[in-house]
């Protein structure tokens, strides 16, 4: 069949252009890494404070942080696609008989891909640290943290397609990271939040995969948080899916 | 019908009204689906056209005259507000995918992925037309040695040279052996060697029977290289045929004459010639007598028999043809130079990465 034909064409030509640039790759495991050394430390003195879940600094921490990775590695993906179509190569394949779709599938499974890499990088680090976890709890957080990087990539594409260029596109994106990292109890658990803070983020999927993640992490698959946030996050991505694809049949004009 | 066939094709464009710059629609009505601020630029104003198989076809006109969203409807990127186009007989809103078939494409910006070999490039172009393995490794083969691609195909697209990078993009538009090849501003930026080499690689490609459709704001570039020509301005065609028909449209040639400094020779042979059923106009420019003639090749003997006839000494004569510019001055009022300078200027032209 023509259409996985040309998605396998194109997305082997994504990877190895991600593989080509390693640089980028670790670029983007360096604020990780950072927050993993110098940042959930800190946690050891909270441990004991009530509202602090079960499990040490690390094993909290670190689904937190896999979240964090899986929003801010594939939010700024568009990038690379503007530059891709400054330099017409997005039109030069839009030009051929291949299915608009396919071109789209073919970045988002790639930034699908470098994102489980990073994140099996992230936890390979962790666990000498101190990380313990739940092998099929990871298997779960894994496939929450694939819901969201197709998501925030189909996001960060459609937006491209809209504005297409880096400085609009940056402003955009600079603008959401903040309330939704402040929002989502990644740095520090929202049950030590005030009550307001914890309404506003009841409407951030963010929140319900952190909060889920950490359930997983140490085996508890009963927190309604899991549930919700596949929900969430699965319709989110479908949607952001759905409007990429409409920008990507619309083409580049 | 042709291999290209336009109808009435439209496009406008809705953009913010930024409230400065001359309006490039003139006062035209705001369209229904325009929201106050904004006002609807017909880019492409009811373009009939119909170009034949295995000519070069160029599409003369400023920037900003609608050239490049003309062949972006062409090449089945950007969707007409009206019109149709036809090519090989296939329509390009209701069977875009007939049609991608049978056309390559190569936009100003060009195509060539920084990231990738040209090998890479090529094979990823050839694959997503549908081309197998084995046919596209053959096809790059072939490629290599029309287009001379030896020293780049296996170095990234990033450390090539203008020329270099200009070779590749017009490989990856022949990467399916189309039947017509759409070039928009081929030579623009190019140096004159890597463009006299790209002349000659479109005239090959006429050659093999390609039909090859350009756009340019080079009068030399339409003049040299295409067969026949429409001129594009502000939307719309105003003129159309082979360039030397063109020109010939145009009043005439001009023959400028210089005389042996006989007391009265210019005014004598200004007397002389006037009446002359092929002079439409004689005009003394300081030394000079200038005359507008109809065909300045048959007017040349004529002249020079009557002049000696009447025993007036010729010293040097000369004859001009008109260039295109006149041309272009002659059907819309304003000589294409001009309408670079205006379109060059900062408020004149909105957006379009030029590389």
């Amino acid at each position: 069949m023509k259409f996985l034909a040309d998605l396998w064409v194109l997305f082997k030509r994504n990877i190895r252009a991600s593989l080509r640039n390693k640089v980028w790759l670790f670029i983007g495991l360096f604020q990780p890494i950072l927050y993993l050394l110098l940042f959930a430390p800190l946690l050891k003195g909270l441990a004991n404070v009530p509202g602090f879940p079960q499990g040490g600094p690390y094993t909290v921490f670190t689904p937190g942080l896999l979240v964090m990775v899986a929003i801010f590695s594939t939010a700024y993906v568009g990038f690379g696609l503007v530059s891709e179509i400054r330099y017409g190569v997005v039109e030069r394949m839009m030009v051929t008989p291949t299915r608009r779709l396919a071109l789209l599938l073919g970045y988002v499974l790639r930034d699908i891909v470098v994102l489980l890499l990073q994140s099996l990088i992230v936890i390979a680090i962790a666990i000498p640290l101190g990380l313990t976890v739940n092998l099929l709890g990871l298997l779960a957080t894994l496939g929450m943290m694939v819901l969201t990087g197709a998501l925030m990539a189909s996001f960060s594409y459609a937006l491209a397609l809209r504005v297409k260029d880096e400085s609009s596109l940056a402003s955009v994106l600079n603008l959401l990271s903040a309330p939704l990292l402040l929002l989502s109890g990644i740095t520090l658990p929202l049950t030590l939040a005030p009550a307001v803070i914890r309404a506003i983020a009841l409407a951030n999927p963010f929140a319900y995969e952190v909060t889920g993640a950490r359930s997983l992490f140490v085996g508890n698959f009963d927190n309604s948080a899991i549930l919700i946030g596949i929900a969430y996050l699965a319709l989110l991505a479908g949607l952001s899916f759905l409007w990429a694809a409409r920008s990507f049949r619309r083409g580049t004009a | 019908m042709g291999i290209i066939d336009i109808r009435g094709l439209r496009k406008s464009y809705i953009t913010r009204d930024r409230g400065y710059g001359p309006k490039s629609n003139g006062g035209a009505p705001r369209a229904a689906k325009a929201r106050r601020g904004q006002v609807v630029v017909e880019a492409v104003k009811g373009i009939d056209l119909t170009v034949e198989q295995g000519e070069i076809f160029g599409f003369l006109g400023p920037n900003g005259a609608g050239k490049s969203t003309t062949l972006k409807m062409l090449a089945t990127l950007l969707a007409p507000d009206g019109g149709s186009v036809h090519i090989a007989g296939f329509d390009v809103v209701a069977q875009p995918n007939e049609v991608r078939r049978r056309i390559g494409f190569v936009s100003q910006a060009g195509g060539t992925d920084r990231e990738a070999t040209g090998r890479e490039n090529l094979t990823l172009q050839g694959r997503l037309y549908g081309l197998s393995a084995k046919e596209v490794a053959a096809r790059i083969e072939s490629l290599v040695v029309s287009l001379d691609l030896e020293r780049i195909l296996d170095r990234l697209g990033r450390t090539y040279s203008g020329g270099e990078r200009r070779k590749l993009d017009l490989a990856l538009g022949m990467v399916h052996s189309p039947a017509v090849l759409f070039l928009d501003e081929p030579t623009t930026g190019l140096d004159p060697v890597s463009r006299s080499q790209l002349w000659n690689q479109i005239r090959l490609l006429r050659a093999g029977g390609t039909t090859v459709f350009i756009t340019t704001h080079y009068l030399d570039e339409a003049d040299n290289l295409c067969d026949r020509i429409a001129i594009i301005d502000k939307g719309r065609i105003v003129a159309e045929g082979a360039p030397h028909e063109l020109k010939g449209r145009v009043a005439g040639d001009v023959v400028s004459l210089s005389l042996n400094h006989v007391e009265d020779a210019l005014a004598k042979a200004k007397e002389l010639l006037q009446p002359e059923e092929f002079v439409r106009e004689a005009i003394i420019d300081q030394d000079h007598l200038k005359l507008t003639v109809e065909k300045g090749e048959a007017a040349l003997p004529a002249i020079l028999r009557l002049l000696e006839g009447s025993g007036i000494g010729v010293v040097s004569i000369a004859l001009s043809r008109p260039s295109l510019d006149d041309v272009f001055l002659h059907v819309t009022g304003h000589s294409l130079t001009e309408a670079e300078r205006i379109a060059a200027s900062p408020l004149g032209k909105w957006g379009g990465a030029r590389s």
